[in-house]
């Protein structure tokens, strides 16, 4: 789950990690009273949203008066913004951050993360404060920091002391660097966090380090023993169309091809969309609609893909395994008649009582289409949503 | 022959009680797997389904002799089922519970580094040895016993590839769903390093997906080490950069952890690559010669 960043300063402030003061408003009045309140020569206007690269949309902006606070406030809030991460269509600016200007000596990078492939958190640092990790990563790795923590001891206080020098930091601000670092870690642990993210870590002309941003993503399986971070999930940032599917707890992404897929379990789900794209269609979306798929979780993923307007068929693709065919297609033609379903739809099953269900199916008066493998399947289907897509559903 | 489980397995259900775990431990006991308790703390001392519960993982596996363990519970409880199976020293666990928090596996994995047991799982369908031992959900009549190892991240995608193969008269001599979570016990390398020693298994399949990059790490291995023919599929082709494609690990982060890198590093590797989901079965069949 992604946070605001206001909102990953508000919990780093709480774990003693220092962040410019600052507040969140949303709208250009409480800006420029903002603004006022801060008293600083220079303010920053930041755009909230969930994604990277927001200064070179121009989502973000100095102010040297709380008027002028004011007056940017109003063209930004309200207005698209488009950034590298937020795709085409951008996304609308509905909250700022508006904070004190800093006196910055250096910029930096820092970044607490688990590292799969030793099943360890590990702490990421580099002095290209600003630039993106992975550009890092890419044109000079030898210049990332990295301390892998042992879990069992926690993170250190000679890692830390690792990084502040290889940082380059001067000698009296390596006290101050060990306490951020760890409080940094301190929240990561203790918040479920999957990524904490300082990009830029600032020293100030005090000599003082200070997230100027920060981004925290958390771990959805963990989510259940912190209810007040899941309070904090904005749905206006997510597709409306993932957020009604996670209300069903189905796996839904959505994507921009034509046809709808509809699978039991992630790996075949995402093979679907494969097959989908070799036999020369698009998928739609991703969709889970978990092993067992039962008749009532039928039901629920056929209104999501319907309520896309670009699906122009649906391909649905069950290894049952023990799930029993015929349940199942006694729910997708239920399904179907309830909500009237217009678009073809293909059908590829495998189970017990695989035979019954086709039978069940071929029945019922509707026009399904059966496939005798994942392939055919996928042939079939491309096939219907092309020529349906030259007619209006 | 086969990896990790044969008829010498005797296995313990922890969480047998619950719904999952009593329709498993029914389907698992119906395969033919010796399932000798099972353990629910509080109900020990009580019989369900035909098999003795006890009350901790020690006293179960003291009693019965077990030397697998298989995890039914919910994910907030998994992990300490995991750590009390390793307190037990039990040789094999497996781990079939989704969504199990990443922080509470980094504490797991630590633990296992040093211990005598191997975890496979969490987030997995299980292991099957055909014609002598399911642990898991998977559906057992697809299975056929045979000479090729199967190893994958998903669930349903292995069952369709070894439907394949199946259905083309080969049989499977173990087949290992590693499972879908960024950080687990058994990994790919690990899977294919079983198979490549073991004498039974004449050919493998590997069926990855995008994110990490333990296929790269198995196909290194397997291009040193492997003459056995390997088929490899990796799902995803078509998965956007940055989306959790519903495993919590199946994401493609920084530009890294595509399938096209997986490819090719699995390629360089001679492994016999396949595009397409549905061809599995037929390019291990043209790999082995039949």
């Amino acid at each position: 789950m992604k946070i605001h960043e206001y909102q990953a300063k508000e919990i780093l402030r709480r774990f003693g990690v220092p962040t410019p003061r600052g507040e969140m408003v949303t709208t250009p009045e409480a800006a420029r009273a903002a603004a006022e309140r801060l008293g600083t020569k220079i303010v920053v206007v930041k755009s909230q949203i969930h994604a990277g690269g927001r200064g070179k949309g121009g989502g973000v902006k100095l102010a040297k008066s709380p008027a002028e606070a004011g007056e940017i406030a109003a063209k930004m809030l309200g207005m698209t913004l488009i950034t590298p991460q937020t795709g085409p269509a951008g996304r609308v600016v509905k909250r700022l951050l508006i904070e004190e200007g800093l006196d910055i000596k250096r910029e930096l990078y820092l970044s607490v993360l688990v590292d799969r492939a030793v099943a360890a958190p590990v702490l990421m640092a580099s002095t290209a404060g600003g630039v993106e990790i992975e550009e890092v990563a890419h044109t000079n790795p030898g210049a990332i920091l990295r301390e892998t923590v042992r879990p069992a001891a926690g993170f250190q206080a000679y890692q830390a002391r690792k990084i502040a020098f290889g940082l380059g930091l001067p000698a009296e601000c390596v006290g101050g660097a060990v306490t951020f670092l760890q409080s940094l870690y301190r929240a990561f642990i203790e918040t479920d966090a999957s990524l904490c993210e300082i990009n830029p870590l600032v020293l100030t002309g005090e000599g003082e380090l200070v997230a100027l941003d920060a981004k925290m993503n958390f771990d959805d399986n963990a989510l259940y023993r912190h209810k007040d971070l899941a309070e904090l999930r904005d749905f206006d940032e997510e597709e409306p169309l993932e957020v009604e599917a996670s209300k069903f707890k189905l796996n839904y992404i959505k994507l921009d091809g034509t046809v709808g897929c509809m699978v039991n379990g992630a790996g075949l789900a995402m093979a679907t969309m494969d097959i989908i794209k070799l036999a020369g269609g698009s998928p739609a979306n991703f969709l889970d609609v978990g092993g067992g798929a039962s008749a009532e979780q039928v039901k629920n993923a056929f209104k999501i893909l319907i309520s896309d307007p670009s699906v122009r068929g649906v391909y649905i693709n069950i290894f049952g395994g023990i799930l029993r065919c015929d349940i199942l297609a006694t729910g997708v033609v239920a399904a179907a008649r309830e909500l009237n379903i217009k678009v073809p739809i293909v059908i590829r099953m495998e189970g017990t009582n695989v035979e019954q269900g086709k039978e069940i199916l071929s029945t019922s008066g509707f026009n399904f289409s059966i496939a005798s493998d994942m392939n055919d399947g996928a042939h079939k289907i491309v096939a219907l949503a092309s020529a349906a897509a030259g007619t209006k559903r | 022959m086969s990896v990790l489980v044969s008829e010498k397995t005797k296995l313990l259900v922890q969480g047998a009680t619950g719904r999952e775990g009593t329709f498993h431990t029914e389907q698992m006991i119906e395969y033919g797997t010796k399932v000798v308790g099972g353990v629910t703390p509080g109900k020990g001392g009580s019989i369900h389904i035909g098999v003795p519960v006890f009350n901790t993982v020690s006293e179960a596996a003291r009693a019965t002799g077990a030397n697998a363990s298989v995890i039914f519970v919910p994910p907030p409880f998994a992990a300490d089922a995991i750590l009390e199976a390793v307190e037990a020293a039990l040789p094999l666990v497996i781990c079939i519970t989704e969504g199990v928090p990443v922080l509470d596996m980094v504490r797991v994995a630590a633990v296992l580094a040093g211990s005598g047991t191997r975890l496979i799982g969490p987030n997995c369908p299980g292991i099957i040895s055909p014609g002598q031992c399911k642990i898991g959900i998977m559906p057992g009549r697809i299975h056929k016993q045979g000479h090729v190892g199967v190893v994958s991240r998903s669930g349903t995608l292995t069952y369709e590839a070894v439907d394949q193969l199946t259905r083309l008269g080969i049989g499977q001599s173990t087949c290992i769903g590693i499972g879908g979570d960024p950080i687990i016990g058994t990994s790919f390398l690990d899977a294919i390093r079983l198979f490549h020693e073991d004498a039974d298994t004449r050919a493998i399949i590997l069926i990855g997906e995008i994110g990490g990059n333990a296929e790269q790490q198995a196909a290194e291995y397997i291009r040193a080490h492997v003459k056995k023919p390997v088929v490899g599929f990796i799902a995803g082709q078509t998965a956007p950069p940055g989306r959790r494609m519903g495993h919590a690990g199946a994401i493609i982060s920084g530009g890294s952890g595509t399938a096209k890198e997986k490819y090719e590093a699995m390629s360089a590797a001679g492994i016999h690559c396949v595009q397409s989901p549905a061809d599995i079965g037929k390019t291990l069949a043209a790999a082995i010669g039949k």
